[in-house]
């Protein structure tokens, strides 16, 4: 091995970083030259002086804690940030969930009931049928006249009262639709206030009392009776439009009338 | 079980970084220290690495982890050179060996009983950075030629000729100051 050579390999050599014919062979160079042999002996000491440990630095102890706080947090951090949307999804759904139930429930009892549209439905029939040329179709003071002009429009018979002996005469009837289906429209006249009676079969079995409602400055009063739905409607005062109800269910006045 | 199970992950992965990451702790710190060359900023510096590390330690797929960690200190080190120090890390140096090849022909002998802690110390705060990190990488934390040369981003032979090189350009430190201590 030549000098040239062995300068080239004294580093590696020096940090064991050479296979062992290599090593072997400037083991060998050094043995022999004396010149190589104190640059290598330089090394050495250079080495033994750097790696001296009196010339690392070593860290505060605090350090060590520091770093493993601050290691910690980390984990925590990123720990809670991905906890985060479980930890709050449960909550956060049952929130949403119950403003929605919420909402709807509002919605729902805010909606119009049943007998809100319906009591709408009859206003707004009862209030049309009033304009011109609209109350009857079959205009007639004669209940034998009225009732037999429903056969064959409406697939049942509605009740026709005279009740003109207690101040509501018979005017005629008419064919309406409310709720989705044709009913039969009774009108009565009480002095210059019209009624109309809405006249359908009911779905339920029961009979249901009569109950009040003012829509738009209108009474209103609906009950169902043997199997008939009854709405009827007029800018009557509330205590006529019972009695006229009242004359209108009793049957006896019916047979008396 | 999914919130506890990503507890669990996580206070998992949590130790078994500390288990890898702590006992490199030292090494972590001494070559912070001589890369940033300030006590205080080598501790910020290494903590920030050891941060980054734990950030990291996903792609961590085990194997060599002193290589793994130093190479994230490192790296800290040289970010945190360029947005303070930017004046310290000059253009890069040439990585030639004739200089090597050529250091027969310096005819004065290092003393070595004279080379005490201080002097040595001195002598490796001057070398440019380039020299010192090897050096420190090689000489007190003993790593491999191919460790250094994962660490610092460098080819083998470079990590072999940065040494030579920088071996020799301490040794000639050493030899201008004690000549110089002679003279006064």
């Amino acid at each position: 091995m030549i000098c040239q050579e062995a300068h080239r390999l004294i580093h590696p050599y020096l940090d064991g970083e050479l296979d062992l014919v290599r090593s072997l062979e400037v083991e060998a160079h050094l043995k022999d030259c004396q010149t190589c042999a104190q640059g290598y002996n330089e090394l050495r000491g250079l080495h033994s002086a750097v790696s001296d440990t009196a010339l690392r630095f070593e860290p505060p102890a605090a350090l060590r804690n520091r770093i493993r706080s601050a290691v910690r947090n980390e984990s925590e951090t990123a720990n809670r940030s991905s906890r985060v949307s479980w930890r709050w999804l449960i909550p956060a759904v049952s929130g949403a969930v119950l403003l929605i139930v919420a909402l709807s429930l509002i919605a729902l009892l805010n909606r119009p009931s049943t007998s809100d549209l319906m009591a709408q439905e009859i206003v707004s029939s009862h209030v049309r049928s009033l304009m011109e040329k609209h109350l009857t179709d079959v205009p007639s003071s004669d209940r034998h006249t009225v009732k037999p002009w429903f056969d064959g429009r409406l697939d049942f018979s509605p009740p026709v009262k005279d009740l003109a002996a207690a101040g509501f005469s018979l005017v005629g009837g008419r064919l309406d639709y409310i709720g989705n289906r044709p009913v039969a429209a009774l009108v009565y006249q009480h002095q210059q206030h019209y009624i109309n009676v809405f006249v359908w079969p009911s779905t339920g079995a029961s009979d249901v009392s009569e109950k009040a409602l003012v829509r738009q400055g209108y009474n209103l009063i609906s009950w169902t009776n043997a199997g008939m739905n009854y709405w009827a409607v007029s800018d009557l005062n509330l205590a006529e439009l019972r009695e006229f109800v009242q004359l209108l269910q009793n049957d006896r006045a019916a047979v008396k009338f | 079980m999914v919130q506890r199970g990503s507890c669990l992950q996580e206070e998992n992965k949590t130790a078994q970084f500390e288990a890898i990451a702590l006992p490199l702790f030292g090494a972590a710190y001494n070559l912070a220290r001589w890369l940033v060359g300030d006590d205080q900023d080598a501790e910020d510096v290494v903590q920030e690495a050891y941060l980054r590390a734990f950030r990291f330690f996903g792609g961590y797929r085990g194997g060599d982890s002193r290589s793994w960690l130093l190479t994230i200190v490192r790296n800290t080190c040289y970010t945190w050179l360029q947005q303070n120090r930017s004046r310290e890390l000059t253009d890069p140096i040439e990585d030639k060996l004739d200089e090597v090849e050529s250091s027969t022909e310096n005819p004065e002998t290092l003393l070595l009983q004279t080379l005490d802690a201080q002097r040595v110390r001195q002598a490796l705060e001057e070398l440019p950075i380039e020299f010192r990190e090897v050096l420190i990488m090689r000489e007190m934390e003993d790593l491999s030629y191919k460790q250094i040369s994962t660490i610092a981003d460098l080819p083998v032979g470079t990590v072999m000729s940065r040494l030579a090189r920088g071996r020799k350009r301490l040794r000639e430190l050493l030899v201008s100051r004690m000549s110089k201590e002679t003279l006064n």
